[in-house]
């Protein structure tokens, strides 16, 4: 034990001069058989504060995140060089070699209506394709966004800030645990990315080019037809709203109501794939749903969103009831809104 | 360990470089909070109390090598999220559920207050209180063992209560022994699409369901005190879920008495159907015996036998009861003030109940009639009725009842269940 508290001293003491960041990603560290100490470590980033990406770390979007309390989401994603991501089809998230690591910083500005303007970072969460899978690893950054520092356990941060409507919230936001990572992440009895499947990374990212094309032309994906279908954009209200909705529900429920995902026994399955109209949740009567169900008896009650529990727990930030259980603190009004209009317009029966 | 040494040096390191560490920083810091000089370092996986308990109990549940112990000690402390567990192998033993007491009340976020995702888990010798969710989950948790555990959600029974207590799914091997449930919204203990299992010596109380085995198979229920519940002990099948056809249960000398407790279930869930004052309830399974209980006090039955009585479109679905055997129970008074549907049928027969009741819907959709082997195995001086429904969906006003006893056969012995990792 002497041994590991000298080495660790070691290890942070450079941390008082100049930050000493590895030249480049580092392949060793993102290959351990643990996590870093420090984000920094992983030599993804040139500077302590991870504004700017080592070569080979490229920043990217997804058509449609996942709702996060309105943080706003920095990825950036790296692929050992002579390595190449393989596309599996639209649907599927894209097949990753080993090195690759997935980085999302969760950043909070005091005004979400403008995000850029004193923008602090709170989190970054790596998913790491090691040897043998993935890995996910909470990092939490210090006040001085000087360090960010390894949180198996996550962390509850106090934050307030005005949302992108214009209202003042206050909230304890969760930094999940190792384990919660997984339990959003899981895929049978491995862990899997989420967001980035082709279709969902189909269009004009942060670099202000087409992503698919920009991924293959620098090597890191190969496979990709010339056009890749994009998702429709939930917030485009120029789509109709079946496909907006389904849209939605896939990048927030569905890495867990799926038949490999941690809400399996539902029997809820609300992929975008998914064409089975009770596993949608027509006529699909609560299972586990506890007061989760508020008063409604199915999970779609079309034309009637008042009487769908989709709507009950969506609209809803108190443990046991909302949904997703993990990962929000605030309902997001944008998709409660979106999820009502799609259920309203629904046909009824006779 | 690891953990403790790590924080302190990252604390004094960064004392040195002045600056961070300020104190209000240490509830949003993660594991740099850890430290503070109250906790002593501790020795084999024991938790010591004092502050960031929960903090340190997670880290300890994420850090734990497979096959070790991690001690809680006594003590009350407070949680503000669920726990989770996903290393094989680990032991949970707290002091006792009177001593060491997992306090949910101020939780913010996840479903339920202890979730364990890994195989070859013993929960043991401690109380979760107050979860806003479910009490203690394991999902796709192999060869779980819950023993001597207490999941409770004080005052009255209330709507507000997390939905299931002890709550294993998609699991096989179960076993949970010698725990006690008490004011679950739903089921106190609820064992779902899991196969082999054993739910004994329990005490489930003021809970809607007490014990409930849904769409599994091959489970014992053995000598549970249930009481006070709405409804007893439930064996049911759903349809629309990815594990159905639940089959293969005994349900042997329990004392099932005095259920008789409203129905507080949220509406909507399946067992907001339960007529408060049930004692057993068996709907839409295959192959269950219910032999040797005692029934005392249920106010509206002992025993109900009864098809799936809501709405489904799932073509794989049955949703009858078939090969179901009561035999040598014993049964105290039942039947005086029948609830639910069961208390409007009543009026048809006298107003009140026999100690049991088979629906009698003997066909759905386009089915012919079928012969489900419903077998009443008992004296005839124990009062039964066939409702005679006759066909799904259930139409109360089609009711014909008959106190003969649909012809039937033994359905044989249950077979012993023996679990891999215990006697």
């Amino acid at each position: 034990m002497r041994v590991a508290l000298a080495a660790c001293l070691v290890l942070l003491l450079p941390a008082c001069g100049q930050q000493q960041v590895p030249a480049g990603p580092d392949i060793e560290a993102i290959l351990a058989a643990g996590p870093a100490e420090t984000l920094a470590d992983y030599g993804l980033f040139t500077d302590p504060s991870a504004r700017e990406p080592s070569e080979g770390v490229i920043s990217y979007d997804l058509i449609n995140p996942l709702f996060s309390d309105h943080a706003s989401k920095h990825r950036l994603i790296y692929v050992p060089e002579g390595q190449a991501a393989g596309y599996r089809g639209g649907e599927e998230v894209l097949d990753f070699p080993v090195g690759t690591v997935l980085i999302k910083t969760f950043a909070f500005a005091p005004d979400m209506r403008s995000p850029d303007e004193g923008e602090r970072y709170r989190e970054t969460r790596l998913l790491i394709r090691k040897e043998d899978g993935w890995a996910a690893y909470p990092y939490v950054w210090n006040e001085d966004e000087t360090e960010a520092r390894y949180a198996p356990a996550g962390a509850w941060l106090d934050l307030a800030f005005t949302d992108p409507s214009g209202a003042p919230v206050e909230i304890d936001y969760r930094v999940p645990n190792q384990n919660q990572c997984k339990t959003c992440h899981q895929l049978g009895d491995a862990i899997a990315p989420i967001g980035p499947k082709a279709r969902n990374l189909a269009h004009e990212g942060p670099l202000g080019v087409g992503q698919i094309e920009d991924w293959t032309m620098r090597g890191m994906l190969t496979g990709a037809p010339d056009s890749v279908e994009a998702v429709a954009d939930v917030h485009d209200v120029s789509l109709p709203l079946d496909p907006r909705a389904r849209a939605y529900l896939d990048i927030n429920c569905a890495h867990c109501h799926r038949a490999e995902g941690s809400a399996s026994n539902s029997g809820l399955w609300l992929g975008w794939e998914e064409q089975e109209a009770v596993r949608i949740g027509f006529g699909k009567h609560p299972t586990a749903a506890g007061r989760g169900s508020g008063s409604g008896t199915v999970v779609i009650e079309p034309g009637a969103p008042d009487a769908s529990i989709l709507v009950y727990r969506m609209d809803s930030a108190e443990a046991g009831v909302a949904m997703p259980e993990l990962g929000r603190a605030l309902i997001d009004d944008a998709g409660v809104e979106l999820v009502r209009a799609w259920i309203e317009d629904m046909p009824t029966e006779n | 360990m690891r953990k403790l040494l790590f924080a302190a040096a990252s604390v004094s390191v960064l004392a040195a470089c002045g600056g961070a560490g300020d104190g209000s920083d240490s509830d949003a810091s993660g594991n740099q909070s850890s430290v503070n000089g109250t906790s002593s370092s501790a020795s084999d996986g024991t938790i010591e109390a004092g502050d960031d308990f929960a903090l340190r109990l997670q880290t300890a549940l994420i850090e734990a090598e497979p096959g070790s112990t991690i001690t809680l000690p006594a003590g009350t402390f407070a949680m503000t999220d669920g726990l989770t567990l996903d290393v094989d192998g680990v032991t949970l033993r707290g002091a006792s559920p009177a001593e060491t007491i997992l306090d949910f009340k101020n939780q913010m976020g996840s479903g339920e207050g202890l979730l364990v995702t890994s195989d070859d888990v013993t929960l043991t010798n401690f109380t979760v209180r107050d979860s806003k969710g479910d009490g203690i989950k394991s999902k796709g948790a192999d060869r779980i063992t819950y023993s001597n555990v207490k999941v409770e959600w004080l005052g009255e029974p209330s709507e507000d209560n997390g939905a299931y207590g002890i709550y294993p799914v998609e699991s096989t091997d179960v076993l949970v022994e010698g725990s006690h449930v008490r004011g679950a919204s739903d089921a106190g203990i609820y064992v779902g699409q899991s196969d082999n299992i054993i739910v004994r010596d329990n005490i489930a109380e003021f809970n809607v369901a007490g014990i409930e085995i849904e769409n599994s198979s091959n489970a014992v229920v053995n000598g549970n005190v249930v009481r006070n519940n709405a409804g007893g002990i439930l064996v049911f099948d759903l349809p629309d879920l990815p594990v159905m056809g639940g089959n293969t249960t005994l349900i042997r000398n329990n004392l099932i008495e005095d259920n008789n407790t409203r129905n507080f279930a949220p509406p909507g869930n399946i067992v907001a159907s339960v007529p408060s004052g049930t004692g057993v309830i068996i709907m839409a399974n295959e192959k269950v015996m219910v032999r040797d209980n005692n029934f005392a006090n249920n106010q509206t039955a002992h025993v109900l036998i009864t098809a799936y009585s809501q709405d489904f479109s799932d073509v794989d679905y049955n949703p009858l009861p078939r090969n179901i055997e009561v035999r040598n129970n014993t049964y105290g008074e039942s039947g005086y003030n029948p609830q639910g549907d069961l208390g409007d049928l009543a009026s048809l027969i006298g107003g009140n109940l026999p100690p049991v009741i088979w629906d009698g819907v003997t066909s759905w959709g386009d089915n012919p009639d079928s012969d489900l082997n419903i077998f009443i195995n008992e004296p005839d001086s124990v009062g039964f009725v066939n409702l005679g429904l006759g066909a799904y969906p259930v139409d109360v006003s089609a009711a014909s009842p008959s106190m003969d006893r649909p012809a039937g056969e033994s359905i044989g012995a249950i077979p012993t269940v023996k679990l891999s990792h215990a006697e």
